[in-house]
């Protein structure tokens, strides 16, 4: 992947209140393009406010933030946004193809005919989600993953950029969040976007991460994957014991509560150190292999479809 | 107690002159409430649509106070309302507390200006139930004005409209001007309310500036089927009413209403779908 010289985002001593309350502060950064970010914290640390900051939609009460080389808010056109809970409470008839069609139409006043490029452009997408075959389907008709699914093709439909995600994988069963997972590394492997994604849980994000802004004691840093990955450190973050631990085959994941661990999986903690060597042996694996975790997901998809 | 007598003269009562009026009146209603009906469920503001026509009734009865047209009055004030619910954004149309306090409020208000006249006491019933069979020829010409200029809008604003009315926080992101688009959206809405209320009344209008787009959702797969789909239905509740209301002693509004509610009815047993 080449290197630009300017990162993706960029965050100068930035603070900002909702309310007249502070929500988080001295928030200096910057993500570099081309990569897989995590925004991890508590509830109710600013992970949402975060990504208002980013689209501009809610302004700093200090310093700055530059998005794809302009101030917040002025390059949103290059950006693709996928809210919480995005498409769940559509009231509609709106198929997914109607849908991910307004991602390249939805701004455009007057009147305009769809045009056989627009047209390609959103059959290309639909098929690259993994939706192929259920363009005609409703969105109320679709599984939550499936959704989700509908949700980010409306957001690549326009060729971002930079890929915002709010929790996308909340709610979502396991088959479905390893496969939603894997559209991430896919499009951050095949397209090189830069992608952000707001999440509770990071299990599943692991293997494509590489890095995390992680919101604590009122304050955004920013740290790579080795050192994101301290026990010590997810502890403070979330408030309650967590421990880093790892299998034999070297799949990491984080648990709040070591009693609980199945089985067979080593000595249960691990220093940092050892746990980022870990995390980048899976990680250069994921890369070098770029279709072997998507095998397994892929069939999954069709088999989402609402049997009702 | 009128009796069930079935009149074998409806045919000549329904093409005579007398409802002429009517008829036409129904095409120009089922236009407008197709349209915006759509929209009106896309954007879950169903009861603050169903709140137009409440904050109307006191315009309603205040114009008929000062010797004024009833569509003016009702028109200016849910305009009034509109605008203001518009203006607090989208989510404040969801805010069923305010609107509810206001619409009853609001009804109250109409009562009062209605008890100040005598003649405003006799429309009330009209202004309440609908009186399509009253409708004059200066009446539809402003409406069919106003479906014109509705119909152009829509096509002018349909997909930043339809954007934001489907996913608000995109749309916004994306620069769709959402307060704007709330804005027209309820500016428009407060026009069409003006328009199908005499044909219903206050009361009843949810049946068919809503329930014929709730219909149409369920059976079509685009915004512009369930549109036109939503128009026919509505209009085939309004001539079906007037053609039964022909041929028995029902009141008009009565039959458009079951109508409209019976294909909601059938068409949501029927599809099986869990919509509101």
């Amino acid at each position: 992947m080449e290197k630009h010289a300017e990162p993706c985002i960029e965050f100068r001593n930035a603070a900002v209140q909702r309310g007249g309350r502070t929500i988080w502060s001295e928030g200096t950064f910057a993500i570099e393009r081309g990569t897989v970010t995590a925004i991890v914290g508590t509830n109710g640390a600013g992970k949402t406010t975060m990504i208002d900051v980013e689209l501009g939609l809610l302004p700093l009460c200090h310093g700055s933030v530059t998005v794809l080389g302009c101030p917040a808010g002025q390059s949103n056109s290059r950006i693709g946004y996928v809210p919480q809970n995005y498409m769940d409470d559509v009231d509609s008839n709106v198929t997914v193809s109607q849908s991910v069609l307004l991602g390249l139409t939805g701004t455009r006043f007057g009147f305009h005919r769809v045009t056989r490029q627009q047209k390609d452009a959103v059959a290309s997408i639909i098929e690259f989600v993994g939706l192929g075959g259920k363009e005609h389907m409703r969105l109320n008709e679709l599984s939550g993953g499936l959704r989700q699914r509908a949700a980010i093709a409306q957001a690549l439909v326009s060729h971002p950029d930079l890929l915002l995600l709010d929790e996308p994988l909340a709610n979502l069963d396991l088959a479905s969040q390893s496969a939603i997972v894997e559209l991430f590394a896919q499009l951050n492997r095949e397209w090189g976007m830069t992608i952000q994604i707001v999440s509770h849980d990071l299990n599943m994000l692991l293997p494509i991460l590489t890095g995390a802004v992680y919101l604590l004691d009122g304050h955004p840093h920013y740290s790579g994957m080795s050192t994101v990955l301290d026990s010590d450190l997810l502890t403070h973050l979330y408030g309650t014991k967590v421990e880093v631990v790892t299998t034999p085959q070297g799949d990491m994941f984080v648990t709040p509560n070591p009693d609980v661990e199945p089985a067979g999986h080593g000595d249960g903690t691990l220093d940092a150190s050892e746990a980022a060597t870990f995390f980048r042996q899976h990680y250069a694996y994921a890369h070098a292999h770029s279709s072997g975790t998507g095998a397994q997901t892929a069939g999954t998809a069709a088999h989402e479809a609402k049997e009702d | 107690m009128t009796t069930f007598t079935f009149n074998h003269d409806w045919w000549q009562l329904l093409t005579g002159s007398f409802m002429q009026n009517a008829l036409i009146a129904g095409v120009l209603i089922a236009l407008a409430a197709g349209a915006m009906g759509y929209f009106t469920i896309t954007r879950r503001s169903t009861f603050a649509a169903h709140a137009l026509a409440h904050i109307g009734l006191p315009g309603a009865t205040g114009a008929v106070l000062l010797g004024l047209p009833v569509s003016w009055g009702m028109g200016l004030f849910a305009l009034g309302g509109a605008l203001a619910i518009g203006a607090l954004g989208k989510r404040a149309s969801q805010r069923e507390i305010a609107t509810g306090t206001t619409l009853a409020f609001a009804t109250g208000l109409g009562l009062f200006f209605a008890r100040m006249s005598s003649s405003a006491t006799k429309q009330m019933q009209s202004i309440l139930f609908g009186s399509i069979l009253t409708i004059s020829r200066s009446e539809l010409l402003g409406f069919a004005i106003f479906d014109a200029v509705l119909l152009l809008i829509l096509a002018f604003a349909y997909r930043p409209l339809l954007f934001s009315s489907l996913n608000e926080q995109v749309a916004q992101a994306k620069g769709v001007p959402v307060r704007l688009m709330g804005l027209v959206y309820m500016a428009l809405m407060a026009g069409v309310i003006t328009v199908a209320t005499p044909a219903v009344g206050t009361l009843l209008v949810f049946a068919l500036v809503v329930t014929p787009s709730a219909t149409a959702i369920m059976m079509t797969r685009s915004p512009f089927s369930a549109m036109v789909c939503s128009a026919l239905l509505c209009l085939g509740s309004i001539w079906g009413g007037l053609a039964l209301a022909a041929m028995f002693p029902f009141p008009p509004s009565f039959i458009i209403v079951t109508i409209s509610s019976a294909l909601w009815l059938a068409v949501r047993l029927i599809t099986g779908r869990n919509q509101h």
